[in-house]
């Protein structure tokens, strides 16, 4: 596999907060249009390794990232537009965020902000995200009421539909389903499946099992470092190479 | 359906935000050269004054004689006005602290949510009273109770003084305090409380040891507000220039001299150039002191 | 206490009552002292009340002062206050406003930034007379404005930007920071973020800033009596707009000080009326802000 088939290449990426080294120089490449499981128990650099990805560590003062991170074979600590490069990534928090704003402006923030202001356009664009994270039909008829009035399963998918609403072409999640319900969750992972055709997914998540429903590689971390990463099949099958990940896999610790 | 990635923000929203941000900036900014600006412009007037030779920086801050306007014999000392601030201070501070503190306390450990928020706004009222109505206040209600319970023939003294400025420092004194005793963790209290000790024992060995530092500082910020507060003491000390003997003794502050003898000084003269190193005294005096509880107040904050 | 208790094995022995009795009396002082802070000031407002209550009517507001000031209303006082309050609110709002969002939202924690929180606070704790002199020697002289009332606003003005400043910082700070962070991931700017989540769910603590920079620019005297208010104005009954920007103007603040201890032989209620005036001022534009704080924090959005 050459470096320029991958989506996304991070080479020997290191980021510290303050004097405390979080990652410790990892390097791997995500494929297009794959589904990229991450596992590792807590405090292993999984949500500090997305916000690499998406600059958005920029926000958070006192951190030094070494190393570098492509996109499309593009730097993304050199891009022109660091906006263009989010609007590049959808990104979804473990918590659900709805803006204190009305639904149809949550989901039209991002289009908006990137300076498409149609009606009509907007319109589609709220639509096909809506249904795209299994919202639409719950919510079609109060378009206008406030976003943080919905239940948490709700502002979960609604916040993936906002992730959605500027087409990335990559999209993170991070550890999406904690504030959700088991039903919920499966029809948001049919969802995924239904994306994949059309964008590079990174799946951070808590749950192995559902790397394993969904990855098509999974990546082990665990302080800051990759332990493994291979096909799914690998890592969740009688002989990964780490002894680390089978424990782990097997529940033994994390 | 890529009108998303296609999209392009308009130039002039583009241009707007950059002159928005450019302003957000330069706003930012302006608190420092507000800060210099006065440092700059008050010293700017005072300067001259250090190339005459008669005057001497000791005299100014270490002599009591106060006659600006003599023909033959000008002396420029602030020494008995010094001591005027000081006395009015420390006595507001006498009153206001413990009475702040008290209050304080109830607010935060023995009365309920109602009660509270009644108080709390009554206290933020209590800080908008405007400090000419303080001072009016001083001359008329508060200089007749002092005449008739003390028996003296003049109200307006340092007593008379010291009673208003406690009033008008009470509520930020009682504000900062209950910042400080809120930020004592309720770990320490239930502790204390499953000891079996009784509220009063908790106050008093427990909160006030714990929040002492915040105490501190709002004593400070108390003592700021007294010595740079012009207008009530203006009217409330009487205008004698001399270094007060007790309570009852009439004084003048280094804010109420300005205060009152600014309008008669000609602009550039040496009294105008005097007055204005007062002020320069004033700043730095208040600027140490808000300095040093503001140092305070953030590490506790930190914590 | 009834039989039962008494029996029981949690049963108040001497030196629990004694614990308890403490309690009480230190609960009791500690009211006391709050009592004592509120009890004065009810009583003093009263007071003034009272011995205002002969001049307390709408003639008092609208009349001009009359011979030499001892008799008639405070009507070029009251429309001084109010041009002095809106010049110096039309300048500081924006500047403290736009520096707040400054500190809050672009700031990060470098020195610098570290200076200009210095200054914001020194700024706060500088004397109101050594502000008078700074606009005095920066306005009057220095940009040569005169004794103006547009000098005296903008003394005023920037003798209360730490109001509005610590006020809108505070609303601001108050606006999750997980907002801040959903609209950065999906490439929003820091302006537009600002612009459409933060100040729209903060604005009412910037308004209540607002309000309360009204209420202290209406009571100050010293910054503004040495830079463009003075005894007295010749005035038309009732008029609206009886000055120019480049003119001085009386000021209520600065009329009560003046009526109280520069002119003798003003009628008695005169000076109390003044005073229950502003006072009656300040009060109602502090209560608008509590109250309007109250009715916007009922209704917050998340």
């Amino acid at each position: 596999m050459t470096a320029a088939e991958n989506h996304i290449e991070v080479r020997d990426l290191r980021l510290s907060y303050g004097l405390k080294e979080v990652i410790h120089g990892i390097s791997f490449g995500i494929r297009r249009h794959e589904i990229l499981g991450v596992i590792g128990p807590a405090q292993s650099g999984k949500t500090s390794l997305l916000r690499c990805i998406n600059r958005t560590i920029d926000f958070t003062p006192d951190t030094h990232v070494s190393g570098t991170i492509e996109v499309d074979g593009e730097d993304v600590r050199k891009v022109r537009s660091v906006y263009a490069l989010r609007r590049k990534i959808g990104m979804v928090a473990p918590l659900p965020v709805g803006l204190p704003l009305s639904i149809y402006d949550n989901v039209a923030f991002a289009p908006r902000s990137a300076g498409l202001h149609r009606r009509a356009d907007l319109d589609a664009i709220v639509e096909q995200c809506l249904r795209q994270a299994a919202l639409w039909d719950e919510v079609k008829d109060r378009l206008e009421s406030l976003g943080t009035k919905l239940s948490g399963g709700q502002q979960q998918r609604l916040t993936i539909a906002r992730a959605l609403s500027h087409q990335p072409e990559i999209l993170c999640l991070d550890e999406f389903s904690i504030a959700i319900d088991p039903v919920t969750t499966m029809r948001i992972e049919d969802v995924l499946k239904e994306l994949r055709k059309h964008m590079t997914i990174i799946l951070v998540t808590n749950l192995t099992q559902q790397a394993r429903r969904l990855a098509d590689r999974t990546m082990f971390m665990w302080k800051g470092e990759i332990v493994e990463l291979d096909t799914t099949e690998v890592i969740f099958g009688e002989n990964p190479k780490d002894q680390r990940t089978r424990d782990y896999v097997e529940g033994i610790f994390g | 359906m890529f009108a998303v990635r296609a999209a392009k923000r308009a130039p002039w929203a583009v241009v707007g935000e950059k002159i928005i941000e450019a302003l957000v900036y330069f706003c930012g900014f302006s608190a420092i050269v507000f800060v210099l600006g006065i440092f700059v412009f008050v010293f700017k007037e005072a300067l001259p004054i250090f190339a005459h030779e008669q005057f001497s920086l000791t005299e100014f801050l270490t002599s009591s004689d106060w006659y600006p306007t003599s023909e033959s014999n000008k002396r420029y000392g602030v020494f008995a006005m010094i001591v005027g601030t000081a006395s009015v201070t420390v006595l507001a501070m006498v009153i206001a602290v413990p009475f702040g503190l008290g209050a304080a306390i109830y607010l935060s450990e023995f009365c309920g949510q109602k009660t509270r928020e009644t108080l709390k706004i009554v206290i933020e009222l209590l800080a908008a009273v405007p400090s000419v109505v303080w001072g009016f206040i001083g001359l008329t209600v508060m200089s007749k109770l002092i005449v008739q319970y003390t028996g003296t023939p003049v109200g307006v003294n340092v007593l008379n003084g010291g009673l208003i400025l406690a009033l008008m420092s009470v509520p930020i004194i009682v504000s900062i305090s209950e910042d400080a005793l809120k930020a004592v963790p309720d770990s320490y209290r239930e502790a204390a409380i499953a000891l079996g000790v009784t509220r009063w024992q908790l106050v008093w060995r427990v909160l006030l040891p714990a929040a002492k530092q915040g105490l501190l500082a709002a004593v400070l910020l108390g003592v700021g507000r007294g010595v740079g507060e012009t207008m009530a003491v203006l009217m409330a000390t009487g205008h004698a220039v001399h270094i007060p003997h007790g309570v009852l003794d009439s004084v003048r502050t280094l804010t109420a001299n300005i205060a009152a003898e600014l309008g008669e000084a000609p602009a550039g003269s040496d009294h105008y150039r005097v007055l204005f190193l007062t002020g320069v005294l004033l700043f730095t005096l208040t600027f140490a002191v808000n300095l040093i509880a503001d140092t305070i107040v953030r590490g506790i904050r930190r914590k | 206490m009834s039989p039962a208790t008494a029996q029981s094995r949690f049963a108040e022995t001497p030196a629990v009552r004694r614990k308890l009795r403490q309690e009480a009396i230190a609960k009791w002082i500690f009211c006391g002292m709050a009592a004592a802070m509120v009890v004065p000031l009810v009583l003093i407002v009263g007071y003034l009340v009272v011995r205002a209550a002969p001049s307390l009517n709408l003639e008092f507001l609208l009349e001009v002062p009359k011979r030499g000031m001892t008799e008639g209303g405070i009507w070029p006082a009251f429309v001084g206050t109010l041009y002095l309050v809106f010049l110096s609110l039309a300048v500081s709002a924006p500047i403290g406003i736009l520096a707040a969002v400054y500190l809050n939202e672009y700031a990060g924690d470098n020195w610098f930034n570290r200076v200009i929180n210095l200054a914001v606070i020194n700024l706060a704790g500088v004397p109101s007379i050594v502000h008078a002199l700074f606009g005095l020697g920066a306005f009057v002289y220095a940009a040569r404005f005169g004794y103006s009332i547009i000098s005296a606003s903008l003394t005023l003005a920037i003798m209360t930007l730490p109001v509005i400043i610590a006020s809108t910082r505070e609303s601001l700070a108050s606006v999750p920071r997980t907002f801040r962070e959903a609209c950065w991931n999906v490439g929003a700017t820091r302006w537009q973020t600002i612009r459409s989540v933060v100040l729209p769910n903060s604005i009412s603590g910037i308004l209540t800033g607002v309000i309360l920079q009204v209420s202290r620019a209406a009571g100050e005297t010293a910054p503004v009596m040495f830079t463009g208010v003075v005894f007295f104005k010749a005035v038309e009954r009732g008029d609206l707009f009886p000055y120019y920007l480049d003119e001085q103007c009386m000021a209520l603040s600065m009329h009560l000080y003046t009526i109280s201890t520069q002119v003798p032989g003003v009628k008695e209620s005169i000076p109390f009326a003044t005073a229950v005036v502003l006072l009656g001022l300040v009060v109602i534009v502090n209560a608008t802000a509590i109250s309007l704080r109250v009715y916007l924090r009922s209704r917050k959005k998340w």
